[in-house]
């Protein structure tokens, strides 16, 4: 048994868990709703598992380091974060029924590290600018914040969704069983707020990390750019929940669109810009 | 609010929506320079937009956007934003957390999110204890005033967590402080001293000693007021070929004197009185470092030799050279010897970089050892912002925490007495995360058992 054959069983057990989830949501039976969340907290046991064990093999193999550098860990890491954040949430605010719209996400990054051609999921040695005690720090850090943002997006969606059903009768069965406009829109400020200050955090972590590989902390490469980009897009979000009492569908969207960033910050700038982070890339 | 006619400059520099407009466009302007690839030599601009295209882009610096001035000016409205909006409202957070809550009358208190009601038998030094039992169950220490329709007892927590939002903003201008402070154009055009912040770099071949840096982008020289020598470079492999190390040995002379050495690698620099070597480049010269040593170090030599070039080492009778080597791209994987002692045949081998080789001559034996010749590329960086800017972040870290989840509470009970039964009307408020405080009232008020 190795590491990436755990992830295959944590990628079906969150594809199943996705449809048990749906089936919830659209026949509003609590059976599958209870199966799907067995399914999602069984998926992230195996996932934690496989994580420690592709740890150890990397030590095994005599080259040993966290399981955080490359596209293939990272998408791991994501899906990991995510689905625990959900996890988490669920158990806090009993919302089983959200979890139709974020354990695609765990599911989608799991299957697309396992299957994308551009992926290489071999365990490399790391390179010199990667040898450092902030790798675990900066990368946790991130992708806790990431993991919060594609549920605060998933939200964002429920909430645009539950809303625009609201208009038209016709369809109010299939989305009652959402939570209320009001708890959705509550859950995904306080989603925000999470994410941000872990967004934060992992700023500052590679901006200390840069200072000592690269003698600069800040120096307008791509990913910096694009992660100071999403941070800009949040404080807006807040600032303009605070003060000028934004809420609903504005704050649904921004959760969207910040989502979005975070997503170019992952991967349009890894795919589509070069830059100092370009070992994210394979 | 006061009603009087604010300085119209003042009330835009206060103003939200400038925040949030200056927020976007930030984070939308920002862009550009991740998709226009910046500092770039010029020709490649004419290649890939056009000389129309360049020409405007040039105009507009997007070529170096991140220092263009209207860039600057943007980080500048931002900085005087959050100066005078924090300004204007702290005086405003002062009032209501100096607000003397003694004065509640009865009336607000019905009017409270959170309320509770407790009847108790006995009189009014029945109720006081309780009163005192329940807020001093969770630490909350009561001051309580005489009204005119009862006894009221008030403490509060937290009242310090409404700055959360303003440490946020004060941590952002001091990283922004340290940027500045730490600015090598700033050290340049405003103190009109290179040498007090700057990021250059600097090429020392092995053996070598260096006393200035060259700054980036112009090309300066700038004194260090220290040499530093590179003893000795090297690059290490994994067994797949991937680089794993590149170390540089280096030594700190000053005034003559070898202050110290120590190894510089990829994260993990040298700094000494301020100022920081990076490891960052290497250059690999054709030229070799070559250790001859006779029998068990009877004599040794070392010098650095060119290849194809007959070399003598007097002192052994030996005459030696490097007549072929095998390289892969710049760096040399091993190299042919020529080795004589002028007794018989002389002897000729292939070494490897690093490797001994152990040569059997009538006149004895010989250890020979080739290094390729590198020089080491090293980043040199002086900052001397770098603490403020670490330390806005720990402080934005604190201050967001502060902000989002710590909450100023307020806990109010009012005792009223008729003689033979006493009545509280507990009521509370919280500024943040309601619900947990709404749990902990509950718990206080007694209603959740």
């Amino acid at each position: 048994m190795d590491s990436s054959q755990l992830f295959g069983i944590t990628m079906i057990a969150y594809l199943l868990s996705s449809a048990f989830y749906l089936a919830l949501f659209i026949f509003r039976n609590s059976t599958p709703g209870f199966i799907g969340m067995l399914l999602a907290a069984a998926g992230l046991l195996i996932q934690t598992v496989g994580i420690g064990l592709r740890w150890y093999e990397s030590y095994q193999i005599g080259i040993g380091h966290a399981p955080l550098t490359n596209m293939y860990e990272s998408l791991v890491f994501f899906s990991w974060c995510t689905a625990l954040f959900y996890l988490a949430m669920e158990l806090k605010y009993k919302t089983r029924v959200i979890g139709a719209f974020v354990m695609p996400f765990a599911f989608i990054a799991l299957a697309y590290a396992s299957f994308s051609d551009r992926i290489n999921d071999q365990i490399s040695p790391l390179i010199p600018a990667l040898q450092s005690n902030w790798l675990i720090a900066h990368v946790v850090t991130c992708f806790i914040g990431y993991g919060a943002f594609a549920v605060a997006g998933s939200l964002g969606m429920i909430y645009l969704l539950k809303k625009s059903a609201g208009d038209k009768p016709a369809q109010e069965g299939l989305f009652s069983s959402l939570p209320e406009l009001k708890i959705i829109d509550d859950l995904t400020h306080k989603t925000i707020i999470f994410g941000f200050m872990w967004l934060s955090a992992g700023i500052i972590t590679g901006a200390i990390w840069a200072n000592e590989a690269w003698g600069t902390y800040w120096s307008w490469d791509p990913k910096e750019t694009w992660s100071i980009i999403t941070w800009f897009v949040y404080a807006l979000t807040l600032h303009a929940r605070f003060t000028r009492g934004w809420s609903g569908t504005r704050i649904a969207w921004l959760a969207i669109i910040g989502f979005v960033a975070v997503f170019f910050t992952y991967f349009g700038v890894n795919f589509l810009l070069s830059g100092l982070h370009s070992y994210g890339s394979s | 609010m006061t009603k009087t006619s604010k300085n119209p400059l003042l009330a835009f520099f206060s103003s939200v929506q400038l925040a949030l407009f200056l927020l976007f466009l930030m984070a939308g302007t920002s862009i550009i320079g991740t998709i226009i690839p910046q500092n770039a030599p010029p020709g490649r601009y004419l290649e890939q937009y056009g000389a129309k295209m360049a020409r405007f882009m040039e105009l507009l610096n997007l070529t170096d956007m991140y220092n263009s001035r209207w860039f600057l000016l943007l980080l500048l409205l931002f900085a005087l934003n959050l100066i005078v909006c924090s300004l204007e409202r702290i005086p405003q957070v002062i009032k209501i957390i100096k607000r003397d809550n003694l004065d509640t009358s009865a009336d607000r208190l019905e009017k409270m999110g959170l309320r509770a009601r407790v009847t108790l038998p006995g009189g009014a030094q029945e109720g006081e204890a309780h009163i005192r039992k329940v807020f001093q169950q969770q630490g909350w220490k009561p001051q309580q005033r005489q009204q005119k329709d009862g006894t009221l007892f008030f403490a509060e927590k937290g009242a310090w967590t409404r700055f959360g939002v303003y440490i946020v903003h004060l941590s952002i201008l001091i990283v922004l402080l340290g940027a500045l402070i730490g600015s090598s154009t700033v050290a340049k055009k405003l103190l009109r001293d290179p040498s007090f912040a700057f990021k250059g770099s600097v090429m020392i071949p092995e053996s070598r000693q260096s006393e200035v840096i060259y700054a980036f982008k112009s090309g300066t020289p700038i004194e260090l007021g220290f040499g530093v020598r590179c003893d000795y470079f090297t690059i290490e492999y994994y067994p797949n070929g991937m680089p794993k190390t590149y170390l540089s040995k280096v030594t700190v002379v000053e005034d003559g004197a070898e202050v110290l050495s120590t190894d510089i690698k990829v994260n993990s620099p040298l700094t000494y009185k301020g100022i920081t070597f990076y490891q960052s480049s290497y250059q690999p010269y054709q030229d070799y470092v070559v250790t001859l040593q006779k029998g068990a170090a009877e004599l040794q030599t070392s010098s650095i030799i060119p290849h194809s070039q007959q070399q003598q080492w007097s002192e052994a009778g030996i005459t030696y050279g490097i007549i072929n080597r095998e390289n892969r791209g710049e760096v040399t994987r091993r190299v042919k010897v020529w080795l004589s002692d002028g007794q018989g045949e002389p002897s000729i081998f292939w070494v490897n970089l690093g490797q001994e080789a152990l040569v059997e001559r009538p006149s004895g034996s010989y250890t020979f050892q080739a290094k390729q010749l590198y020089a080491t590329g090293l980043q040199v960086t002086k900052d001397p912002g770098v603490w403020l800017v670490y330390g806005g972040c720990i402080l934005m870290l604190i201050g967001l925490y502060v902000a989002f989840f710590m909450s100023h509470r307020k806990l109010f009970a009012m005792l009223r007495s008729d003689g033979s039964s006493a009545t509280i009307l507990f009521a509370g408020s919280a500024n943040k995360n309601k619900v947990g405080f709404e749990k902990k009232f509950e718990d206080l008020a007694g209603t959740n058992r």
